[in-house]
């Protein structure tokens, strides 16, 4: 298996730590006056999605995580897994457990592309896009004129995600969303 | 890491022209005292023992034979055997090489100050870094004097020397999840220093940390401290979260640098290190006769830093990084 030596370790770069798959976030070099030098290393376990700082002696190595991004369309949930297919031509499929989709349930619709990270070949984590486009199932009626205050209001989603919207949109809309802060961006454009 | 797009400085024009007045200033400062300027090589066939440093080599072919030149990562050994020989009090102003990382503190090329008092202690030399600093500051600087053992209690509560392994390990376990199998106490103790208390020390004024472990010697003479800890005359300067340089009173006797020098390159082969010349002329230099005297190296781009309030060292030199 590959390695990685944690001198030469790089924000994305995936590795095994006490036996789980972790993403490199980032590295940060600590060399004393004299001595060994070290590296802490930020880490994202790819399992629990928990965050924690390491450090280890420069040039150690750590073994590469046979992890994998790919690119895949969500296509159903038989309620116990969400299926995607891969985007390649490859009509590859996999289906996700509750675990590996997490919070992204939230931003789930079909025929959407989304990041699925495969760790031995099996669905580990599923990334959404940065921005969907999804469209208001239920929020109070819009008040006209209303564009310039700055009021919000809460909105359901198709995909049962709430966020906080201006007070003009109104049920049927199609909005905008930047999943990485669940914000409202903007009325979809062009439909 | 090369790009033609890359051409313009690092720095802009008015850290360039601070960076000119300071070098002037520390001219001055020695010029003033008497204090002789030397350029010893920055190629040399010989190089330092030390584990954890790396160097840069350059090869070339002389006389029909390959050899291989050492980028010096300090003058120090150079400047010694000019003490050996009969120097004066000597200093230097010039460019050094390490190979690093390359960072907001780090460079691969970088500016040092070096000099070699006779006749002055570790003490007496503090004190004329505090002068140089409150030259080129104009006011007068007084750094806070810690010894190593008192630093550590205060930002770690613990005695470096008393210690249990234990307890360094489990205390550097818990702030770094590092240590547990770590049967090294200087590994430990070092860093547990740069994790704990480096971040502490010299935030107003800068400060001394002197009285270092034995272990940590390097090439400073041993010297009990009062409570009888096995302590070296080393010192080093902080300053805002940066070590600004390291100075010793020096280790005149040449059987115990020959030893140590030894003892470091058997550790760099064990950890299976490259192979390079250990300059043994620093010992033949120091059998001829070192004169009693302190020394100290200053990293002076970071004090450019420091003096400019400049986060990151490309920002006080002309071209740095990819810009080099």
């Amino acid at each position: 298996m590959a390695s990685y030596s944690t001198s030469d370790l790089r924000s994305g770069n995936k590795v095994m730590v006490d036996g789980d798959p972790c993403a490199v976030l980032d590295n940060e070099h600590v060399k004393p006056g004299k001595g060994q030098a070290f590296n802490r290393i930020k880490l994202r376990n790819l399992k629990s999605g928990r965050v924690w700082e390491r450090t280890f002696k420069s040039g150690e190595s750590l073994d590469a995580a046979d992890v994998m991004d790919t690119d895949m369309e969500y296509l159903y949930t038989d309620g116990e897994f969400y299926h995607f297919m891969a985007t390649d031509g490859s009509f590859e499929q996999h289906g996700a457990d509750a675990n590996a989709v997490g919070d992204t349930v939230k931003w789930l619709k079909e025929q959407e592309s989304y990041v699925i990270t495969l760790y031995n070949g099996a669905p580990l984590a599923v990334t959404p896009p940065n921005f969907i486009e999804l469209e208001v199932t239920e929020t109070d009626p819009g008040v006209k004129g209303d564009t310039a205050n700055g009021g919000s209001k809460p909105a359901t989603l198709s995909t049962g995600a709430v966020v906080r919207v201006p007070l003009f949109i109104n049920i049927g809309e199609v909005l905008r969303i930047d999943t990485r802060t669940g914000e409202y961006v903007s009325r979809a454009t062009g439909k | 890491m090369y790009s033609k797009d890359v051409w313009q400085p690092t720095a802009d024009l008015a850290a360039l022209k601070f960076r000119a007045e300071v070098f002037h200033q520390i001219r001055g400062f020695f010029y003033e005292r008497d204090v002789l300027e030397v350029d010893t090589p920055c190629l040399s066939l010989g190089s330092i023992s030390d584990p954890h440093i790396e160097v840069l080599n350059s090869q070339t072919r002389t006389l029909g034979q390959e050899v291989t030149y050492y980028l010096q990562t300090s003058p120090e050994y150079a400047m010694k055997r000019l003490l050996a020989a009969g120097a004066p009090s000597i200093y230097q102003l010039g460019k050094v090489f390490r190979a690093e990382e390359i960072g907001r503190r780090h460079g691969i090329e970088f500016s040092m100050l070096e000099w070699y008092r006779l006749g002055f202690d570790h003490w007496q030399l503090m004190a004329e870094m505090d002068d140089l600093l409150s030259t080129l500051m104009g006011q007068t600087i007084t750094s806070e004097r810690l010894s190593y053992a008192e630093a550590f209690e205060r930002h770690v509560s613990l005695n470096p020397f008393t210690a249990s392994l234990e307890a360094l390990q489990q205390t550097c376990h818990q702030h770094t999840e590092y240590g547990l199998d770590e049967t090294d106490r200087d590994t430990l103790l070092e860093l547990l220093f740069a994790m704990l208390v480096e971040p502490k020390i010299g935030q107003d004024v800068p400060c001394f940390i002197h009285a270092y472990p034995a272990s940590q010697a390097a090439l400073a003479k041993q010297q009990p401290d009062a409570q009888g800890n096995a302590t070296a005359a080393r010192f080093e300067w902080y300053w805002r979260g940066m070590e600004l340089a390291n100075g010793y009173y020096e280790l005149t006797d040449a059987v115990e640098q020959q030893q140590r020098m030894r003892s470091e390159m058997a550790e760099r082969a064990e950890q299976g290190q490259a192979w390079r010349q250990a300059d043994e002329r620093l010992i033949s230099a120091l059998e001829q006769g070192l004169p009693e005297c302190a020394g100290v190296a200053l990293g002076v781009d970071r004090l450019l830093m420091l003096l400019q309030n400049k986060a990151h060292i490309n920002e006080v030199m002309p071209f740095a990084g990819a810009h080099a």
